[in-house]
């Protein structure tokens, strides 16, 4: 019996209604946006009814004027089946906007998710309530940025202009990086 | 394994005996991390209470450094992130760009048969020095020498294929770079031919040897349903017991036609692990044989101009052909908006490249999921509760690449 996606999403359908707000077919793979409130119900839903115990996937995309929310972090989970033929994936993807960097974790559905979740976090600051141990992952502890956010220039290791024009209009900028003045030279040049 | 209590027969009551834990620093230079991996345990006695493993040493930002240069530009920084089996990264990353374009069918079959031949070379490869390097952590030393003379063997194909043996970036987006070299079939099939008498050796030194099953029975063990949990993949998974192979459940490269098995082994612990290694080493030889022997002649590269680089021969000669080089190198092809993710079977598990692409010449956004990060989860869950010296076996049965791990 191959597993047809459309079941899942008329169950998700009858246990959450408002849940899925766009399904999208690109290439053969199938990419729910959930409501990001929905989420965990969701997932939770698909792992105990639909057997999709296996987690494969946590990451998020910046994108930076292109959507509205800002960030998008996609889950991909994945289920085994009886014979290999059985085996299906689906992506759920939730929108996260840029004034509320929060999702909720889902590690208490996959232990898996822990690293994964840890990564999202070192890279872009999405913060996932209910992660029992969301510290940085890959860059030094005391790092100060969010590497894979578009407006991190990688020459300058800085947040690019367009953050420090932000917070000048603000009024809240602390001149230390500002890309406008000359940076000072340390008496040692 | 029963702990030894004679403290209490010689010494009466302890209970006045003040005992606290330890906390040892293990790594980031330690010889059997196999790279700059930091784990830091929390010891009672020789016991691990807790185990916190530290990563990112290596960490050089690829998805970063990827979005700002061209898709075929970002090939020499896959085989740099599984530099064990670079030969797998690469295929990985070229298959994914072939589906966001969608020319997965204009591949010519046989560049698909040659990727598939020289992706079960890779994974020799890599199971050759996960045992080898396990052992050698153990103190078996010549098991390692074995397996370091064979894995030469490897390395000796790749270099006629590719010109190079451990950074390949070989393939090309469409198929490969240059036709395969004529004596390609001879030297695989030679090595098809040499190869199982290593494997028997390498299975003779160590299968039934007590000190190796002592030292890797019952240790790091990991349950079928914690494994899946964790999401582990690769021989991990399969050593708990789940047939999980992603050749078999999505299949890509034409994997389906061909005849192998997905080894798995019940146990769940660092054993059953080499066990299925070995296993699919075998496995791997079959699918090589299979290849070898319907390698189809005809082009090697899709005949598609506004993706593949024209030939070295009219660039030279024809003004049109300059023209087109010199967009494709600087431009690069532009693929239609959208979001992919492609899943391969590497050696150490399910490595997943997922792309965006806003339909500039530049991957928007480039994610990859490597087995070694997600496998490496597993080891404060193994290693909790066993012995400081089973924390080696732990970590050398999970083979993981701290290349990848930190990408």
């Amino acid at each position: 019996m191959t597993f047809e996606p459309q079941t899942a999403l008329d169950s998700i359908n009858r246990h959450k209604p408002s849940a899925i707000l766009e399904v999208t077919e690109f290439r053969g793979e199938t990419t729910l946006l959930i409501n990001k409130l929905d989420l965990h119900a969701v997932a939770s839903h698909l792992k105990r009814n639909h057997g999709f115990v296996f987690l494969a996937d946590i990451t998020a995309v910046d994108y930076l004027g292109l959507r509205n929310p800002r960030y998008e972090v996609l889950y991909v989970v994945h289920r085994f089946g009886e014979g290999f033929e059985d085996n299906a994936r689906l992506n759920l993807r939730i929108g996260v906007p840029e004034d509320r960097l929060r999702a909720t974790s889902v590690t208490n559905i996959w232990k898996g998710a822990d690293w994964l979740e840890r990564e999202v976090y070192d890279m872009f600051g999405i913060v996932f309530e209910g992660h029992p141990d969301l510290r940085r992952i890959l860059m030094p502890d005391d790092y100060d940025y969010f590497p894979l956010r578009k407006d991190f220039d990688v020459r300058n290791r800085e947040p690019s202009k367009r953050c420090f024009e932000r917070e000048l209009e603000a009024g809240k900028l602390d001149f230390r990086g500002s890309l406008d003045k000359p940076l000072e030279k340390s008496p040692n040049n | 394994m029963e702990r030894i209590e004679f403290v209490s027969e010689e010494f009466g009551d302890t209970s006045s005996l003040k005992t606290e834990t330890l906390l040892l620093n293990m790594g980031p230079q330690h010889p059997s991390t196999h790279g700059v991996l930091r784990v830091l345990l929390r010891l009672d006695g020789e016991y691990v209470v807790k185990a916190t493993t530290h990563i990112g040493y290596l960490h050089r930002g690829v998805e970063k450094l990827c979005e700002h240069i061209t898709y075929q530009q970002c090939i020499p920084y896959t085989d740099r992130m599984d530099y064990v089996a670079s030969i797998c990264s690469n295929i990985g990353y070229i298959l994914t760009v072939e589906k966001l374009l969608g020319i997965q069918d204009e591949v010519p079959e046989r560049a698909k048969v040659a990727e598939v031949i020289l992706f079960e070379l890779g994974r020799i490869e890599s199971h050759l020095i996960g045992i080898g390097t396990n052992a050698l952590d153990l103190g078996a030393m010549s098991v390692f020498m074995y397996c370091f003379k064979e894995r030469e063997r490897v390395y000796d194909i790749l270099e006629i294929v590719c010109g190079a043996r451990m950074t390949t970036s070989y393939p090309r987006v469409g198929g490969l770079p240059l036709d395969l070299p004529e004596n390609f079939s001879e030297v695989v099939r030679n090595f098809i031919k040499v190869f199982p008498e290593t494997l028997n050796e390498v299975d003779k030194l160590l299968t039934r040897n007590r000190l190796w099953v002592d030292r890797t029975k019952d240790v790091a063990f990991i349950s079928a349903e914690d494994a899946i949990d964790l999401g582990l993949t690769g021989p991990v998974l399969r050593g708990s017991g789940v047939p999980y192979d992603v050749r078999k459940a999505m299949p890509y490269l034409d994997y389906e036609n061909y005849d192998f098995e997905v080894p798995v082994a019940t146990d769940g612990d660092a054993y059953s692990r080499y066990l299925c290694r070995m296993e699919e080493m075998r496995q791997s030889l079959r699918i090589i044989e299979q290849g070898i022997d319907n390698l189809p002649d005809g082009p090697y590269i899709a005949d598609l101009p506004e993706i593949v680089l024209p030939e070295k021969e009219l660039v030279y000669t024809r003004m049109e052909s300059l023209i087109r080089h010199f967009v494709l190198v600087y431009e690069g092809f532009k693929p239609p908006p959208g979001e992919v993710r492609l899943a391969v079977e590497n050696p150490k598990g399910e490595l997943s490249y997922y792309l965006v692409s806003d339909g500039s010449g530049q991957p928007y956004r480039m994610r990859v999921r490597g087995p070694s990060f997600v496998n490496l989860q597993a080891l404060s869950k193994m290693v909790e509760g066993s012995l400081l010296a089973d924390v080696i076996a732990a970590i050398g049965s999970l083979d993981i690449v701290l290349g990848e791990v930190d990408r």
